[in-house]
């Protein structure tokens, strides 16, 4: 297939350098801030430093933060899985009456922006006087996570032959045993890739984190922000020392995540010519 | 567990009707369902409750007033009833322009290559910046002492720094750098999707490239294109933070987020805020709506990928 | 708890009455069967006649929507699959892809308890049968059609089940493979004695492995019978259809005389068998294509046809003709024609059968 040669080539090419090019310089002015003295005005900081890394992690208590935001992740993680799969294995097997109302009530969450029923949300909480804890922020983060994991899991247990599970029944197993050594083996691939753009999406959520986090239970995403809007208080160079923590974590787990899954294959799953 | 060879429980022969199990388990119905409770019980506690809550709450106003006071309220107030303009003016150009611009990208890079692989990695690492990074980023790259603007005015291109930050386009900014990456990835998934050799077959029966995009690719494209612009549309309809950290929050990027989270968490008014959450709720589903039923005219069969 | 397995005979299992609704579609409708113990049993048909439905019910797989499963007289349709102790070979070999050979053929043993050592040499022991001991450590998908479909043999029978199910097991095999498959089955039928019911669309497998055959149209049973009587007496004229009978004349019914019947044909008047007797007037004549041959002079039984199609089939040549009244006439002949011609064919009189236009 030619990559290059036509007009039309180029300029699409050298529009994605542009913003490439952009983006990479936007980071950059990011980590070379926060390792620099003092930068105003320059095109290059009058001096390096890691002083504000070591700041920012006594004066933010990131340590505590980043336990939190771990606490928090891992949490949605496990109960999304737990409460997500069976049902993404009932709404791939069976046809119902009210399927689609189901299936429905599975997208909104996702479809919707967390603002919308955050509010509610949050007053929901504070009503029930869980807002401000870690609870609460993992149950606010688990309204978006479960139905992710449900709409990822459908398709995956669909392209399951439910053939399998009937000729384990025929070799004598059990449904406890069809489960734990037929058909658990075959969705550790499809449970780890959920997990992980779960992990992704709720380290990154803001919103309903904010809505829903008090002093103790911020996690990483949020104290950033509340570090940048405070930001007359601190150096800036802390607040971008923070960023750079916050973007190196999740660029890590974004790795991760894409040796697990082939980030062209999330609608459609077909098998690519080996290149 | 051993394994005599037992007879099978004896029962009395005869005419047995369908039971109500049976009739059910035809229609679908199962032990298999009962997969289903934690699910359905959790969405609704946790999402479909707080909604309806919400609902309930915005028609009984803090200040009296009938129920529809709080409604009244936000279509009344230009200050408020504008923020949805405002909100619709920065993501309806950010969602068509990312998803405008994942189509040529994408475009050229279905099929495999060599570094296929890292090219997609570097166009998705957008994700992981989140709008906090990025508002610093914009800041300190865009803003009048960046990089950018002493390139431009080194080139001589511009004599004053232009005002990128701290404006519409500081926010518009930020939703394509964040939107962008998840619309491609969107896009060449369902690009990859389409069977190449219907290229092939219409390239044999004389359609130049330009034509085959049109007549083929395109159309079979267009109904993915369509959840791709809403679901990028959500993401740029509920901008919040990058509103406040690179936008104008007072002013030109005054959007709907920040009014509902203003009158909910810092005026306590949270009948309002719900109220203005589902005006928010209600124009996303209308937009999305709209396209969906745009998208239903189209062809949304099998597009031949193999798998 | 009652856990039926392995020792696997029996002296007869009857279907009773079996019946299969989905919604309103009945796809099987009052199944009377009995299989003998030891015994090869093939269910054919076309797609959708219901004989993969017959045996899901058998299997398990699927409730009863009417009747019962008696096997020696013990009720057995309301146990769940797991505790029929059968084994099943599935069309696509549904082998479980993240086990070895050996261990996908060890999983029903694992399942029922059986010690290691035990289970080892059982393994073992019907690897050799199916000729996959090199195999052993490999996973399914390193293995060819063939050897898959060989794997799912092996698990199948090395339950020593009462009784094996397979549903289209050659199905997605191509030709030559198809063959040796085919004798591979009959020689561990012939061996280990297993009671077996196969289901196929393929007539020509049916014959060839089968002892029974049970031919199902639209759920309903329209023939039992051995290969012989079925490819020889088939008992109507879809049964005839699908056993080569390829040609299907229209014709009148002029004379019936206990089994043979004369039946016309336009002017020609042509003599047939009929094993029911014929009460309708208007009929059908059914030939199968080898044994029309071409006649050097009128006769009795003799048709005139014009040549429109020759495909060469090495030593015989496949021709369709049109007979006056338009319809087609296809013949297997060593006789060389060429399209155009004008040829009289004779059908021989005992092997043309006539049936009533809706038996």
């Amino acid at each position: 297939m030619r990559l290059v040669g036509s007009p039309g080539a180029w300029l699409v090419w050298g529009a994605v350098a542009f913003f490439l090019v952009n983006l990479f310089g936007l980071v950059l002015a990011v980590v070379v801030n926060s390792f620099s003295v003092q930068w105003f005005g320059t095109w290059w900081p009058n001096g390096l430093t890691t002083d504000y890394y070591a700041s920012a992690w006594q004066d933010l208590g990131l340590l505590d933060v980043l336990v939190v935001t771990g606490q928090v992740a891992l949490a949605v993680v496990a109960l999304s899985v737990l409460i997500g799969v069976p049902t993404a294995y009932a709404l791939a097997r069976r046809n119902f009456p009210g399927k689609r109302l189901v299936t429905v009530l599975f997208l909104l969450p996702i479809l919707l922006p967390p603002m919308t029923y955050g509010i509610p949300l949050a007053t929901v909480l504070y009503k029930f006087d869980l807002a401000g804890s870690v609870a609460g922020v993992i149950v606010a983060n688990l309204v978006p996570s479960v139905p992710f994991v449900v709409l990822t899991m459908t398709p995956f247990i669909e392209q399951i032959d439910p053939r399998i599970e009937a000729a384990a029944r025929m070799c004598g197993a059990r449904t406890l045993s069809v489960f734990t050594r037929v058909l658990a083996p075959l969705l550790v691939p499809g449970i780890l890739a959920a997990s992980i753009l779960v992990l992704v999406r709720t380290v990154g959520m803001f919103e309903l984190t904010f809505l829903t986090a008090g002093p103790g239970s911020q996690t990483l995403v949020v104290s950033l922000y509340e570090s940048m809007f405070s930001a007359g208080i601190r150096a800036q160079q802390a607040v971008d020392a923070v960023a750079v923590i916050y973007t190196g974590s999740m660029l890590v787990l974004l790795v991760i995540a894409l040796r697990f899954v082939n980030p062209t294959q999330l609608v459609t799953r077909l098998k690519e010519p080996a290149p | 567990m051993t394994a005599p060879t037992t007879a099978p429980p004896v029962s009395p022969p005869g005419e047995r009707p369908p039971g109500i199990a049976h009739r059910l388990a035809e229609r679908g119905i199962d032990r298999v369902l009962l997969l289903l409770v934690p699910g359905v019980v959790f969405v609704v506690v946790l999402f479909a409750y707080p909604v309806l809550y919400g609902l309930q709450l915005s028609f009984q106003p803090e200040e009296g007033g009938g129920p529809f006071a709080n409604y009244e309220r936000f279509f009344g107030d230009p200050y408020l009833r504008d923020t949805i303009w405002i909100t619709l003016r920065l993501a309806v150009p950010a969602a068509l322009f990312n998803v405008l611009a994942s189509i040529p990208i994408a475009y050229r890079m279905r099929g495999a290559f060599r570094g296929k692989r890292v090219l997609t990695t570097i166009l998705v690492v957008p994700i992981t910046l989140g709008t906090v990074l990025t508002a610093q980023g914009l800041i300190s790259y865009l803003g009048p002492a960046g990089w950018f603007n002493k390139i431009l005015i080194g080139i001589g291109l511009t004599d004053e720094p232009v005002r990128l930050v701290n404006n519409y386009w500081g926010v518009l900014f930020s939703l394509i750098i964040t939107g962008f990456p998840f619309a491609f990835l969107l896009t060449l998934s369902y690009l990859s999707g389409i069977d190449p050799t219907l290229e092939q077959a219409a390239a044999t029966l004389g359609a130049d490239r330009r034509r085959r995009f049109r007549h083929i690719t395109f159309p079979l494209l267009a109904p993915g294109l369509a959840i791709t612009f809403c679901l990028t549309f959500v993401l740029a309809f509920s901008v919040f933070p990058s509103a406040y950290l690179v936008g104008l929050p007072q002013g030109e990027t005054r959007v709907i987020s920040i009014v509902a989270y203003e009158s909910a968490f810092r005026d306590t008014d949270y009948p309002l805020g719900s109220a203005i959450a589902m005006v928010m709720a209600l124009v996303m589903l209308v937009v999305v709506g709209l396209v969906l039923v745009w998208r239903s005219t189209m062809y949304r069969g099998a597009t031949g990928g193999k798998g | 708890m009652s856990v039926s397995t392995e020792g696997g005979a029996f002296a007869e299992l009857r279907l009773d009455r079996v019946r299969r609704a989905f919604g309103e579609h009945v796809a099987l409708r009052d199944l009377e069967l009995t299989i003998k113990g030891g015994e090869f049993v093939a269910l054919l048909g076309p797609s959708g006649c219901g004989k993969s439905t017959a045996l899901n019910c058998l299997a398990g797989l699927l409730p009863l929507s009417g009747g019962q499963i008696l096997m020696d007289g013990r009720r057995i349709d309301t146990l769940p699959p797991e505790k029929r102790g059968f084994g099943m070979v599935f069309q696509n070999y549904a082998l479980f892809p993240h086990m070895s050979v050996r261990r996908n053929v060890a999983f029903g043993l694992a399942m029922r308890g059986v010690a290691r050592a035990e289970r080892i040499r059982r393994v073992d022991e019907v690897l050799r049968l199916v000729q996959l001991t090199e195999h052993a450590d490999k996973f399914p998908a390193q293995l060819s059609g063939g050897q898959q479909q060989r794997v799912a043999i092996a698990r199948a029978i090395v339950l020593e089940p009462w009784l094996v199910l397979m549903d289209e097991p050659l199905s997605n095999l191509d030709a030559s493979l198809r063959l040796e498959m085919r004798n591979e089955i009959r020689r561990l039928h012939q061996s280990l004695g297993l009671t077996t019911v196969y289901v196929t669309h393929d007539q020509e497998e049916a014959l060839a492995l089968a002892d029974r055959l049970v031919v199902l149209r639209d759920g309903v049973v329209q023939q039992v019978g051995s290969p012989e009587q079925v490819y020889a007496h088939p008992a109507n004229r879809y049964v005839a259809g699908f056993m080569g009978y390829r040609n299907m004349i229209p014709a009148t019914v002029s004379e019936v005389d206990g089994d043979l019947v004369a039946v016309d044909v336009g002017e020609v008047t042509l003599r047939g068998i009929s094993r029911d007797r014929i009460t309708e007037n208007s009929a059908v004549a059914a030939i199968r294509p080898s044994d029309v041959s071409v006649a050097d002079r009128e006769g009795e039984n003799t048709l005139r046809g014009q040549v429109e199609i020759v495909e060469y089939h090495g030593r015989e040549q496949a021709v369709q003709a049109r007979l006056p009244g338009g319809v087609p006439l296809h013949v297997r002949t060593r006789s060389r024609l060429a399209p155009g011609d004008s040829v009289l064919f004779h059908l021989p009189p005992e092997r043309l059968l006539v049936f009533g236009e809706h038996s």
